[in-house]
């Protein structure tokens, strides 16, 4: 079974109903024992680190996420997820859970492009991901896909040993990241159409 | 680097599209999930639902729509029309849509886009903002306004002025209409695109006047829109949305083209 972590972040539903469409059995819940219990665990969520952090520990589900990463079952972070498994979060200047070294940052502004045009954030849209080494949940998805982001921070990780991939947006951040049975991603696949689908097909059916 | 936006628009009416697609004979004409699906497929970037149902308590309908749309389409998709509440917005946000449209209510009560804001997220607010060119005064600095109540009333608010205002409060993206473009298929506004969308920093999809591929073209550039909203010119066939896709691609607009 795949579990979804629900700390009242954002719309879980249209994660689950990827899942769904996709073939595989869901469910949502914010109970440690059965997400210890399920097979893969997916941490989405949109909203503030701060709040993110606070429901959370509220829940009690920071130490069940430590044991699911320390168990080395497949774990997917999506957007808000991805970021607060990092260390710490200027938004809100929170202290995340720290599965993986480095920071939160925020765009800088003003964002400008190559061209000197100004850029807007959020980072609202569609956008490519390049990678930086292959990785078995972008298995059979072209390079030139894109991927629907909608973000203002952005994650950035201590050391190159865990970027996957990166983004550009007036600067080159961080857009995939991951180690052992870890991926993490800063867009939301479950909104990114047919490649977005694919990743999470595979993030179904990788075995670590 | 981020691509452009081609936002097809459709207008539901008690469960049904106003506007149906007369190029492809096995579509359920009127059927908004089966269009939805069908735009989606063909590289729409994102969808926009105006619930334009008259009676309140219809509006269950569109739950329904949402709920099917949402079962049916992997791409983000917003639904406007008759949102009053904040209970309104959760509805449809539960039913599967990505982000919610205010308009009228943000005008009589901007306290919404906040408080959709903080129970949100500022992604899932987008203000509707309908525009008429009127004549510069102290009160209309940016000689243009606001109207409401689907373009019936005038309200005096400078449309500027509004739109800094709400991106304050907590709105994430702004879909402009201009009311004195729309319906003419001369064009998009390409005055009062450029002064929204370069004073504000949250994103702006341009809406009304889409009559060729040339205008979204103009609106995209020129108009520093960062999106464009279609109806008729892609529920009529005068164009399938791949094929503008790949004319504004050839022409250096960044697209995205694979999906």
């Amino acid at each position: 079974m795949i579990a979804i972590i629900d700390y009242k972040a954002g719309n879980l539903g249209s994660v689950a109903r990827a899942i769904n469409h996709l073939g595989f059995e869901c469910r949502i819940t914010h109970n440690a024992k059965e997400l210890l219990g399920a097979d893969r665990v997916i941490f989405p969520g949109v909203g503030s680190a701060g709040q993110a952090m606070q429901d959370l520990k509220r829940m009690d589900l920071d130490q069940a996420i430590y044991d699911l990463y320390e168990s080395g079952k497949p774990f997917l972070g999506i957007c808000l997820g991805t970021q607060i498994i990092l260390e710490e979060s200027e938004e809100n200047q929170t202290a995340c859970l720290g599965l993986l070294p480095g920071t939160v940052k925020r765009f800088p502004m003003p964002l400008l492009s190559d061209g000197g045009k100004y850029l807007k954030v959020p980072h609202m849209g569609w956008n490519q991901v390049k990678l930086k080494r292959l990785h078995p949940v972008f298995k059979d998805v072209a390079p030139e896909s894109e991927f629907y982001f909608v973000h203002s921070y952005f994650p950035a990780p201590k050391g190159v040993e865990t970027i996957i991939g990166t983004t550009e947006h007036g600067i080159t951040f961080t857009s995939v990241l991951g180690k052992r049975s870890l991926i993490a991603v800063q867009f939301h696949p479950e909104k990114s159409g047919p490649p977005g689908l694919t990743i999470l097909k595979n993030f179904c059916l990788w075995e670590v | 680097m981020l691509s452009k936006r081609i936002i097809p628009c459709l207008d539901v009416r008690d469960g049904k599209t106003t506007k149906g697609i007369k190029f492809k004979e096995n579509i359920d004409i009127g059927d908004p999930v089966q269009m939805a699906r069908f735009y989606y497929e063909e590289g729409a970037d994102e969808i926009v639902f105006y619930d334009i149902t008259a009676s309140s308590d219809q509006r269950d309908i569109m739950i329904d729509v949402v709920r099917g749309v949402a079962e049916e389409i992997f791409i983000p998709f917003s639904v406007g029309g008759g949102i009053r509440t904040i209970e309104d917005m959760h509805r449809i946000l539960l039913a599967g849509a990505e982000k919610v449209s205010v308009n009228t209510a943000a005008v009589l009560n901007p306290t919404i886009i906040s408080n959709g804001a903080n129970a949100f997220g500022s992604q899932c607010i987008v203000l509707g903002m309908d525009v008429k060119k009127v004549k510069t005064t102290n009160k209309i600095p940016s000689g243009y306004e606001i109207w409401i109540h689907g373009g019936r009333t005038s309200t005096g608010i400078d449309a500027l002025a509004w739109a800094k205002e709400a991106e304050k409060l907590g709105a994430g993206e702004i879909c402009l209409n201009s009311m004195d473009a729309d319906g003419t298929q001369q064009g998009y506004e390409l005055e009062l695109t450029p002064l929204i969308s370069e004073n504000v920093s949250i994103p702006v999809i341009a809406s009304g006047g889409a009559g060729n591929i040339n205008h979204m073209y103009d609106v995209l550039t020129k108009g520093k829109a960062d999106a464009a909203l279609i109806a008729s010119i892609v529920h009529y066939g005068t164009y399938t949305i791949k094929q503008i896709k790949e004319e504004l691609h050839a022409r250096g607009v960044k697209m995205r083209m694979a999906w």
